[in-house]
């Protein structure tokens, strides 16, 4: 087993806000998702990500909203466990994400520092 | 029944006064006073008639018998001792406390004590039903098909060891009690299922079982130091769970499927008392497993259903997988995943969790497979669940659902 990360890219709108009840049925999605890969066992945490947000650079300064000049914005992750590359892929399959405009996964291996 | 049934209530808690003022070194003593004050309360009343007021004559008998040892062992400690090796030993005897607040402090402490992480959780379960609900040696080795001789051992390994990890039922530090509580819920939860699920022990042991770990739970909740929502959660679960009781069970003992049993035979009082128990659980905002699991239980409760039942239950399996992974969940999840989006779409997420020497595994597949009216697939699962348990009860069951297989 090695633990993995993906993060859920998608060029949505941050501007829009959807209505409780649309809210509602995108948690029961994610939700889904994420219980068929507890259900294996595999699961470790998850964040959805707000989408505001600010950056702060080198010299110091901090700027608001640092997507106007990106299209795409990271939503939030997943960390978890898979048995190999095949099974990240397998799970990754299914993320509501892909739903969204622009969606992909990300996955990323934790590097082990041990 | 009078005598027995004061024994399943009172003799847990006689014990856990004499342990609290003699110490965990001297539990052999205590359970010995305990037994015996039922003892001789047998042969008394038998001859002489019930007293006015049976429990309170139990504690007075128990504290002179333990008083008497007191005395004794004061001698030995005071006088006896200091001569022997000059070195002064303090008694470090308090008399004990048999009243209300003493029972309350004494059981607080002693479960804390029994279900001590350095104890394995199959000790912790022995010596729960040993001296906190006061199920003789016998019993218990039925309930876990296993002898008395393994039993007494595993109760004595499991003495010693509290002796040399606690001195006098000491309380865990502030810093230790959430999870130190999350042990002792662990601990009653399986007594509850044990109860509940094994159809290998006689039904009044079950019911026994049940009764006690609720009764544990809510003498838990009417301490201050361990009321918390989770622990009304569980008393919830408990309730809900425990409302069917009698509707899922023949009378020789056989499980009655969900939908075959006779609605007439749940107990709604116990669905109403398990609601205001899941009210004061979820009243500040905490959702955790007990209070999700609670939720899904009493989903259960209803006669007539809506349409969403199953769709709300697969949310709350998912919502639980993600909080606390165990096996029955994910099974559980994989069921309602039937009922909401078919056989075929369960079997899909079935295959993908690892559970092959998991008894419920091998079932619910062979039922997914009965439901794609594949029978060679459902017979060799049924046949593989019938080499993972030995109850008769359960076999009996996995027979007759291969006997259907064989005429389809």
């Amino acid at each position: 087993m090695q633990d993995f990360m993906m993060l859920f890219r998608s060029e949505e709108n941050p501007t829009e806000r959807p209505s409780p009840e649309a809210l509602q049925a995108e948690i029961k999605l994610w939700e889904a998702w994420i219980g068929g890969i507890a259900a294996q066992g595999k699961f470790l945490s998850s964040e959805a990500l707000d989408y505001t947000g600010k950056t702060l650079m080198a010299d110091g300064t901090v700027t608001d909203g640092p997507y106007t000049e990106l299209k795409e914005i990271i939503g939030g992750y997943i960390l978890l466990k898979a048995t190999d590359w095949d099974d990240a892929v397998a799970l990754a399959k299914g993320c509501p994400v892909l739903s969204a405009p622009g969606g992909k996964v990300e996955i990323r291996p934790i590097m082990d520092l041990g | 029944m009078l005598l027995p049934n004061l024994f399943r209530t009172e003799y847990g808690k006689i014990v856990a006064v004499l342990v609290r003022s003699f110490g965990i070194a001297r539990v052999g003593i205590a359970e010995d006073i305990a037994s015996d004050t039922f003892l001789i309360a047998a042969e008394t009343w038998g001859t002489k008639g019930l007293p006015a007021n049976p429990t309170a004559w139990l504690y007075t008998t128990a504290k002179n018998r333990a008083c008497d040892l007191l005395r004794r062992e004061g001698v030995f400690v005071n006088k006896v001792q200091p001569e022997l090796q000059r070195a002064p030993t303090t008694c470090g005897i308090d008399e004990p406390d048999f009243s209300p607040a003493g029972f309350k402090d004494s059981q607080l402490r002693m479960i804390f004590a029994l279900c001590h992480p350095e104890l394995n959780t199959e000790t912790q379960v022995a010596l729960c039903l040993r001296i906190l609900c006061g199920f003789g040696v016998g019993e218990i080795a039925a309930a876990f098909l296993t002898s008395k001789d393994t039993i007494n051992k595993r109760l004595s390994r499991g003495k010693n060891r509290l002796r040399k990890v606690m001195t006098n039922l000491e309380l865990p530090a502030d810093s230790e009690l959430p999870t130190r509580l999350d042990g002792v819920l662990t601990t009653i939860y399986l007594l509850f299922n044990e109860g509940y699920y094994s159809t290998g022990t006689a039904t009044n042991f079950r019911r026994d079982l049940c009764a006690d770990a609720i009764r544990l739970t809510l003498m838990l909740t009417r301490n201050d130091l361990t009321d918390q929502p989770r622990v009304s959660a569980l008393l919830a679960l408990m309730c809900f769970h425990t409302s069917r009781f009698d509707a899922r069970l023949t009378d020789n003992g056989d499980l009655i499927d969900y939908d075959d049993q006779d609605r007439s035979l749940w107990d709604e009082r116990l669905v109403r008392q398990g609601s205001r128990y899941f009210e004061r659980a979820t009243a500040g905002g905490a959702v955790g497993r007990y209070q999700l699991e609670a939720a899904i239980a009493f989903m259960h409760t209803s006669p007539n259903p809506g349409p969403d039942k199953w769709p709300n239950i697969l949310a709350l399996y998912n919502r639980l997988l993600m909080k606390a992974y165990s096996p029955v969940a994910a099974l559980n999840r994989t069921y309602a995943l039937s009922r909401v989006h078919g056989a075929q779409a369960a079997l899909n997420e079935a295959l993908k969790i690892n559970l092959r020497g998991h008894l419920g595994y091998q079932l619910l597949l062979g039922e997914l497979y009965v439901q794609l009216e594949d029978e060679k697939l459902a017979q060799y699962h049924f046949n593989r669940a019938l080499t993972l348990t030995r109850n008769p009860a359960v076999r009996r069951r996995i027979t007759a659902k291969l006997a259907g297989c064989n005429q389809a």
